[in-house]
This record gives structure tokens, sequence and C-alpha cells, in this order.
């Protein structure tokens, strides 16, 4: 369990943040400028904030009060940075080594050629980080920052100056590193796909404060939170690959409260994904629509009507189907032309192709 | 080989002036690194100070600095006299005296390479070394320090070419003692002193062109390979 609670002032700026994040991937996600850098390098011990406390696993990291701070190479809480930060004078192995040399001798973690295994650096060995690719570099920076045996993995945007192919590269290896029993990982970002693909739980930042906490799942069904303002937002499902129809080209997913058909995936049926369902994307009707080309047209309950803070001619629907819950942003005008009522039984409508941005 | 083309005080000359050289250089090295840590990264009220005077022998005469350490570690110096007394050295009019005044005079020169060597130096770089466990003197030797070897080797040679020709500082503090104190320079001015003295003053000249020019070839030369083995070039 971490636990982290800090102030600090900057010249027109203050930092004023406290959260927990247990095991798994918690994402701190905001706006550039947030703070959220800030804090993950007040947590590895890179930076002193005027106030606060951090602490790992019930041992305090820092505490100003108590006048503690515990330098940054005895936390134990390796980075992944933005730009890797390779050494360029040390090989890629030389750079993979250096953390696990200095790693306590009792310390657990994955072995060296696990860690390689693992993220595929089997052929990038004896290069130089400057011959890598983007891709690569983090890469190598993710297995270096693995092998020093870290008690909090903390990641600074780790994706943020890769290319959208490149960042589909790397994130099935996030996935697989969440996936082991590793330390925990503190993951900041201000991209949605990837606190969708990653993140178990969610901290929301905005201007130096944290605005909400919990899941993700739970997070992105709240009005007041600004996630739901987002032309992108939605609700993020999370499901279970039960079929693939190749014939006609769709893979079928079952959610608690039914099942989805999306383009023809390339994960193995029994696979576990979450999947963000656009509120822009899921229209309502309230009789079961036919001779229409959508797919997915699911039975549900209108829970609740929510006007839109952002946009006044808006309103966001809550859509309860069985355990599930998918929100439909229409126009006001729609609620009134339809005499949509909260509890009323209506159709969520949701064409498979707007399911193909998914990362993975 | 050389016998055939030069005297032996000649070819003596240019061993000393070669010997001068390496060894300044080589006291010189440590102590720069630390004056351009501290210039560099050093947050104390007497930076500016310290910068001075670190780059006091590049525009002071080198007659007055010959001068200066002559008063300093003469033999009724405050520091020539205890080191007499208490360690029986005595710097003057040695070839130790004109190491000293070699390595005084090339210390900026040093300084200088070195600052712009760690100034490339990224402090991410060191920072992500301090998260994977390495202590301040750990990430100084295998991160800094690596990366700085750029800015440490370009100053070494570009002091190391310079040393060979020092000679106001030289001739005023370690005197000129044929064998003893007479470098290459020193041995040039000697020469055209002389009747007769053209020719070995031309020879001496010569060498003393081809080994400057050599060293600073060099100095690119590893500046270059350093820069590419850093991934910079």
């Amino acid at each position: 369990m971490l636990e982290v609670q800090l102030r600090h002032r900057f010249p027109g700026f203050a930092l004023e943040a406290a959260f927990t994040a247990g095991p798994g991937v918690t994402a701190l996600f905001g706006p550039s400028g947030c703070g959220k850098s800030t804090i993950l390098a007040a947590i590895a011990g890179l930076f002193r904030p005027d106030e606060g406390r951090v602490s790992l696993a019930g041992q305090a990291l820092l505490d100003t009060q108590a006048r503690r701070f515990v330098p940054p190479e005895r936390r134990r809480c390796a980075v992944v940075f933005q730009e890797g930060r390779l050494f360029p004078h040390l090989s890629v192995e030389g750079n993979l080594r250096y953390g696990l040399r200095r790693a306590p001798s009792g310390a657990e973690g994955p072995g060296f050629e696990v860690v390689v295994d693992l993220l595929g650096l089997g052929a990038l060995l004896g290069r130089r980080p400057r011959a890598l690719s983007g891709g690569e570099k983090q890469r190598v920076a993710l297995g270096r920052a693995l092998l020093s045996r870290p008690r909090l993995l903390l990641m600074d945007e780790p994706l943020a100056a890769l290319d959208t192919p490149r960042r589909a590269e790397i994130l099935p290896f996030l996935a697989r590193l969440r996936d082991m029993e590793g330390p925990p990982i503190l993951y900041v970002t201000h991209a949605l796909e990837e606190v969708d693909a990653l993140a178990d739980a969610l901290v929301l930042l905005e201007a130096g404060r944290v605005l909400a906490q919990g899941s993700p799942d739970e997070l992105s069904l709240r009005p007041d939170v600004p996630l739901a303002a987002r032309r992108d937002a939605g609700a993020v499902l999370s499901c279970t690959v039960a079929a693939h129809d190749a014939a006609r080209g769709l893979t079928r997913l079952a959610f608690p409260g039914g099942t989805l058909e999306v383009p023809l995936r390339r994960e193995a049926p029994g696979a576990r994904l979450r999947l963000r369902l656009r509120a822009r994307d899921i229209a309502v009707a309230r009789t079961r629509p036919e001779g229409i080309s959508i797919h997915n047209i699911l039975p549900c309950r209108l829970v609740a009507i929510t006007p839109s803070a952002q946009h006044p001619d808006e309103v966001l629907l809550r859509l309860r189907v069985g355990e599930a819950v998918l929100l439909s942003r229409v126009l006001r005008d729609a609620v009134a032309r339809l005499e949509l009522r909260e509890g009323d039984e209506v159709f969520a409508l949701l064409k498979a192709v707007a399911l193909d941005h998914a990362p993975g | 080989m050389m016998e055939g083309f030069l005297s032996a005080e000649e070819a003596q000359a240019v061993w000393l002036s070669l010997s001068v050289a390496t060894r300044s250089v080589l006291v010189s090295l440590a102590p720069a690194v630390l004056v351009a840590w501290l210039l560099v990264r050093g947050r104390f009220p007497g930076r500016f100070l310290l910068d001075a005077l670190v780059h006091l022998p590049l525009v002071v005469p080198p007659v007055v600095v010959g001068w200066a350490l002559l008063m300093l570690f003469g033999v009724r110096g405050p520091i020539g006299a205890p080191l007499e007394e208490w360690f029986g050295i005595r710097l003057v009019f040695t070839s130790d005296a004109v190491v000293l005044a070699t390595a005084v005079m090339g210390f900026p020169l040093i300084v200088r390479a070195v600052r712009l060597g760690l100034e490339n130096v990224d402090e991410g770089l060191e920072a992500a070394a301090r998260t994977l466990g390495a202590g301040r003197w750990d990430v100084f030797f295998t991160v800094t320090l690596p990366l700085m070897l750029p800015g440490i080797l370009a100053g070494a040679v570009v002091a190391f070419a310079a040393g060979l020709g020092e000679f106001g500082a030289v001739i005023t503090f370690a005197s000129n003692v044929p064998g003893e104190t007479q470098t290459l320079p020193l041995a040039i001015y000697t020469a055209t002193q002389t009747p007769g003295g053209e020719a070995t003053a031309a020879r001496l000249a010569g060498i003393s062109f081809a080994l400057a020019l050599g060293g600073l070839l060099l100095a690119e030369l590893i500046a270059r390979r350093m820069h590419r083995w850093l991934g910079r070039g």
C-alpha cells in the first residue's frame, strides 16, 4: 500500500494531493501541467516537496514533519521515464544489469533471462541505446526498472514520446507486466486508452488537486467528473472473448449483462479485455428496431438522465444492462421527442465498427 | 634516431618537455574535475570568485604567474618554507617546479573543457541511476564521469599541447637549467641568444610546431570518437 500526501507551492501553482494506491496498476490521470509528474518525482525522492508524507508498505519514505527523507537510491522505487533515459555509454545488457547489480541480495523479482524474454530483448542485448528505436528504448527502460527489483514501479508517461503504432507495440508488454506477480505500479498518463488498457485504479488530477479516486469503471460513469465530459468519454466494460466468427469477420464478447459483437479481434477466446463504449457512439430506441445494420441492440433500463455540464444542449443517459452500466450521449431534444423518463425500458444501439478503436 | 638529428642537449629538452607536459596534465586532472564540478553544480557564495581565480592564468602575464609561484613556493615563501622544513622538498629550479608552473598555466584549459563536458551530461540520467539504487558517488563514477570523458580527454590533450610550450612561468619560477629545467621553448630561446644557434632554433621550433599541431589534431579525433561512442555524433 502506497500512501501519498503532498503540498508544494510553485510560483502560480499549488500542489495539494493525497491518495493511496494498492496492488496492481494505479493510473494518475490528468491534463499536462496538473502536477502528476511532480507527484511521481516526489515519491521517487527526486523532488522535495514543502510538506508531505509518503509511505510504502507502512515504511515512511518522506515525512517532512519528522524530518525524514529517504534518498532515492534507498527507496527502491524504480522509474520508467518518458524519454527512457538509458545510459548512452552502456550496452543494452549493461543498462539492464545496472539496477540488478545494485538490488539488495534478498530482494525478490524476476531474473535477467525472464525479463529479457518477457520484453523480447534477446536480440538487442549487445546494442547501444542510440541504435534502438523509440519503442525498443522504452522496452529496455522497462526491463532495467523491473530488474532493479523495485518495491514500487513508477511510470512517467512511458508511451507519450512514441507514435501510435509504437504505442500499440508496447502496450501488450505493459499488460503482461501487470498480469505477472510484480510490484505495484503507479502509472502517470494523460492518454485515456492507456488507462482503459492497464489501470486497476484511477486517481484523477486537475490543477494540482485530486478530483476523484476509484476504479476506472466506476469513475467513467460519474457525470460530475471531467472524464465523462470528454468527447471520447464513455463506460468501460470488462469483457471476455467468447468466440470468433471469422467467416462473418466478427468476435463475440461476453460481459456481465449480455454479449457484444465487435470486429474480429486478435485475442484468443477466454482472454479478458476492457472496452470503452464511447457515450457518443450509443443511440437509444424505444422499440427494437428492425431492418437495421447495427449489430448490437441491448435491452436495458434507463436509470438516470443527467444534463451535460459542458454542452447545454446534450444529456448523458445512464443505462443498466444486467450488471453493467452504459452511457449514452444524446441531444436534449431526443429525450423530449421520445419522452424518456428514468425507469423506462429502452434499447441501446451500438455499431460494431465503433468498437475498433480500442487498443490491443 | 634522435642522436643523428639533435644534440644530446636538444634531445634532453624535447624529452623534458614531453615528460613535464604529461606530468602536469596528470596532476591537474583530478583537481580540474573537482573544480569544474563545483563551478557547474555547486551552489555556494564564492563560486564566481573561484571561477575568476581558475581563469586568472589565462589573462595574467605568465611571468607574473611564475613570480607568484616563486613568492609562494620559494625557499622563504609561505608554502615553500614549510615544505622544505618538514619534508625536505625544495621545488625551485627543479623539474618538479617546471611541472607545477606548467600545471598552473594549463589548469584553466582543462577546467574549461571538463566543464563543457559536464554541462553536456544530462542530469536526468543521474536521477535515473539513483532510482535504480546507485548512491551519489556510485552515480558519479558510473554515469557522470564516463559521460564527461570526452571533455576530460579534450582538456587533457589541449593542456598537454599547451604545456609543451609553456615559457614565461617556467623560466621565472624554475629558471633555465639545461638538463634540469630547460624545456623545448627555453632551449629555443637559449639558441636564439647564442651566436650560430639559428639551425638549432629552427630544428627545435619545427619539433615544437609538429608536437603542438599533432596534439590539437589528436584532441579533435578523440572528441569525435567519444561523441560517436556516446551516441551524440
